[in-house]
């Protein structure tokens, strides 16, 4: 059997050599879908349309059962990130604590819908089912680093202090 | 790797520890590190060099009492501390061998002296990247002795003695699902650790696998021996980052010691673990649907059986247990199954660890004998609702359980006990709630979770907890009449009934148990307009409609 020739990158952007190796560590098997979009958008920030597309024809995976894979998990991003995310725990504990009124004060901040981003592109509203630090709910992740015990002010001074960046 | 050179590992960290009069735990869980313990335990280290002091400073995974982190243990002396600053680092060094620093001093001996630990033995007490220091404290003796001394068979034996339950929620008697896959044909087959802690308000699997990951992989190796399982592998959340990274420097350490790979102990077994990342999707805790996403597919489940014991990951017989059962299963090979059989109640054996969250001083991990009464967790370790405000009801199970009121406190917990009041032992998340909690709303929040993770596949689950969602929304909103509320009634019963897993077959559950046990919030919510607990904001909607 003649050894398997994957379609080459789509640029010659680094990351796309990080993308090349998940899958080749994996054998491009059609298994490796979910690893190596984890990998795209880790190195990306969210999944695009050429993205899926490279990695479905790398894995001889449908693109119809790519993108399915992409819209059914709620991790993957189809738009690309603001410069900063705020993500707020909508987990049982944090609710308990109160985290719809932080949602609701840094959505009226911010003039955005929870799962957008501010049309300049600056910070992106996002909201987690349950990070696992109910010990300290309510619990707000500011680019990926977690605040437990928020309070609205707190909330609303970080979404101040990266607006005047 | 034998007995004996496991003895010599342990040796040499005991005499590694010896050399210092002190010990200095530091609790870099999730929970403290986002409290900054790393700036404390740099401090403690910059302190005990700069007064002379004979200490060693480790860090460690979580001591239980989020609450009050940053947490320091100091040993031999057992003196924990709360709340640690890195400014407190000078005084804390300076009392070592002296009188403890009163005021960083936690005293919270009923939280701790109620509680019984075998999952969290080693949690807050050992280098969770270190297996050296797991192998001091007792690790892998387990599995090298089920290898040298035990055959597969006693191995099973052992593990339906103890009488263990899986504690994933579903309490399935693990001896016989291990059994079950043992008698499976075949020469494939696969151990999966089910690490998707989906269960919003739960963590302990997040705990265990930062404390105290090598225990996790000897369950699980010990697991593939039992059942003749060549390959592994543990699914974790993608939002667990530092869980995932402890995992994969466990992994690599536990390869580099030879107990995991080809040829383990010099016997014919081999067995070899892969992390697997989830991606967001509450319903792939599900067994069949952790499987699908495994497979790199969506997390649909499929209908059972046939069961993953017979055919599971690309069709070969597959072992699928979870994080806490697998961490139970070490201990019970060390002390015997009858050991483990001796704590618990009648029909659910041993500890369980839960999550203690919301409204309640202590919130963080604790962990109990089976049989212990809710009352005992709520109000002496959990040490009662804060803020002067009365208890309204403690939820368990997550999406799938239920609402358990004031009354039913003195029930003992076990997975039947919980079952015939309405709820379920579930994965451990305890959620207490007083009375500023509309129970109303607790049940749509619940509704509109399992909505949006419905995973579509089936009518009853997608449709149903949709239009669940309506109804409660205009009950929350003070527009529903009676008929909604027999209609609601109708569709939990259909959902449950209908639906093909145990997603939707348990949606209806917050609904259910609320109803049964605070019909009159809904009647309030319905006949008066009012909502007892001030949460829902019924005003603009009810003058809309007049």
């Amino acid at each position: 059997m003649p050894a398997y020739a994957p379609p080459p990158l789509p640029s010659d952007d680094k990351r796309w050599k990080i993308v090349n190796g998940t899958m080749r560590k994996n054998g491009f098997a059609r298994y490796a879908l979910i690893e190596t979009l984890h990998t795209v958008q880790s190195s990306f920030g969210y999944l695009d349309d050429d993205a899926i597309r490279f990695v479905a024809r790398s894995l001889r995976v449908p693109l119809s059962q790519a993108y399915g894979v992409v819209t059914f998990y709620h991790y993957f991003s189809l738009k690309p990130p603001g410069k900063h995310t705020m993500t707020i725990c909508t987990g049982t504990a944090c609710y308990i604590k109160g985290t719809d009124k932080l949602l609701a004060s840094a959505e009226k901040r911010l003039g955005i819908a929870q799962g957008e981003t501010t049309r300049d592109g600056a910070i992106s509203l996002m909201t987690a089912r349950c990070v696992g630090a109910c010990g300290r709910a309510p619990v707000v992740l500011t680019d990926g680093e977690l605040q437990g015990q928020m309070t609205d002010e707190q909330v609303i001074e970080q979404l101040e202090r990266w607006a005047v960046e | 790797m034998n007995i004996e050179e496991l003895e010599q590992i342990a040796e040499s960290v005991r005499a590694e520890n010896a050399r210092f009069d002190h010990e200095i735990n530091i609790c870099m869980g999730t929970g403290c590190l986002s409290q900054h313990s790393n700036l404390v335990k740099d401090a403690l280290t910059e302190q005990v060099a700069a007064q002379g002091k004979s200490a060693m400073v480790r860090r460690t995974g979580c001591m239980g009492l989020c609450a009050a982190g940053p947490l320091v243990l100091v040993d031999p002396e057992e003196t924990l501390y709360q709340h640690v600053h890195p400014h407190n680092a000078a005084a804390v060094i300076a009392s070592l061998g002296n009188e403890p620093v009163k005021e960083l001093q936690c005293n919270l001996r009923d939280h701790f002296d109620q509680q019984v630990h075998i999952v969290l033995e080693n949690s807050g007490h050992i280098d969770p990247e270190r297996i050296d220091d797991y192998i001091a404290h007792d690790g892998y003796r387990a599995l090298v002795k089920a290898l040298t001394e035990m055959t597969p068979n006693d191995v099973i034996q052992q593990i339906v003695e103890s009488g263990l339950r899986g504690r994933g929620g579903g309490g399935y008697p693990t001896g016989l699902k291990w059994g079950t896959v043992a008698k499976a044909g075949g020469d494939l087959k696969y151990v999966i650790c089910n690490g998707d802690e989906g269960d919003p308000g739960a963590f302990m699997d997040r705990s265990v696998l930062e404390s105290d990951p090598q225990r996790v992989l000897e369950g699980m190796a010990i697991a593939a021996y039992a059942v003749g399982a060549s390959k592994g592998f543990v699914y974790v959340r993608a939002e667990y980052p530092l869980a995932v990274a402890r995992l994969s420097a466990c992994l690599r350490d536990a390869r580099r010691r030879g107990l995991l790979g080809n040829n383990i102990c010099n016997t014919p077994f081999n067995f070899e673990v892969e992390i697997r990342l989830g991606a967001g999707a509450f319903v792939c805790g599900e067994e069949t649907a952790l499987i699908a996403s495994i497979e790199g597919r969506r997390g649909t489940p499929k209908p059972r059986p046939p069961y993953p014991a017979v055919s599971g990951l690309w069709g070969k017989p597959t072992l699928i247990n979870n994080v806490e059962t697998f961490a139970n299963i070490a201990p019970i090979l060390r002390n015997g199954g009858k050991w483990f059989a001796g704590i618990g109640s009648e029909r659910s054996k041993g500890t369980k660890v839960f999550a203690l969250t919301g409204k309640i001083k202590n919130t963080g991990l604790v962990e109990v004998p089976m049989g212990i009464k809710l009352r005992e967790i709520i109000e002496v370790i959990g040490g009662g609702v804060p803020d002067g405000h009365t208890f309204k009801a403690v939820q368990t199970g997550g999406p799938s359980g239920g609402c358990i009121p004031a009354e039913m406190l003195d029930i003992g917990v076990s997975y039947d006990a919980l079952l015939t009041i309405g709820s379920i032992m579930g994965s451990g998340g305890m959620i207490v709630m007083d009375d500023t909690s509309c129970m109303v709303n607790v049940a749509r929040f619940f509704i509109e979770f399992c909505m949006t993770e419905s995973c579509g596949k089936c009518i009853p689950c997608r449709a149903g907890t949709a239009q669940m969602y309506t109804l409660l929304t205009r009950i929350c909103e003070g527009t529903a009449t009676m008929d909604d509320l027999s209609l609601l009634e109708d569709l939990c019963s259909t959902v449950k009934e209908a639906s093909l897993c145990g997603l939707g077959q348990t949606a209806p559950n917050p609904v259910l148990s609320t109803l049964k046990y605070f019909r009159n919030e809904y009647m309030e919510h319905i006949e008066h307009k009012r909502c007892p607990a001030g949460v829902c904001n019924m005003k603009a909607h009810v003058e809309a409609l007049a």
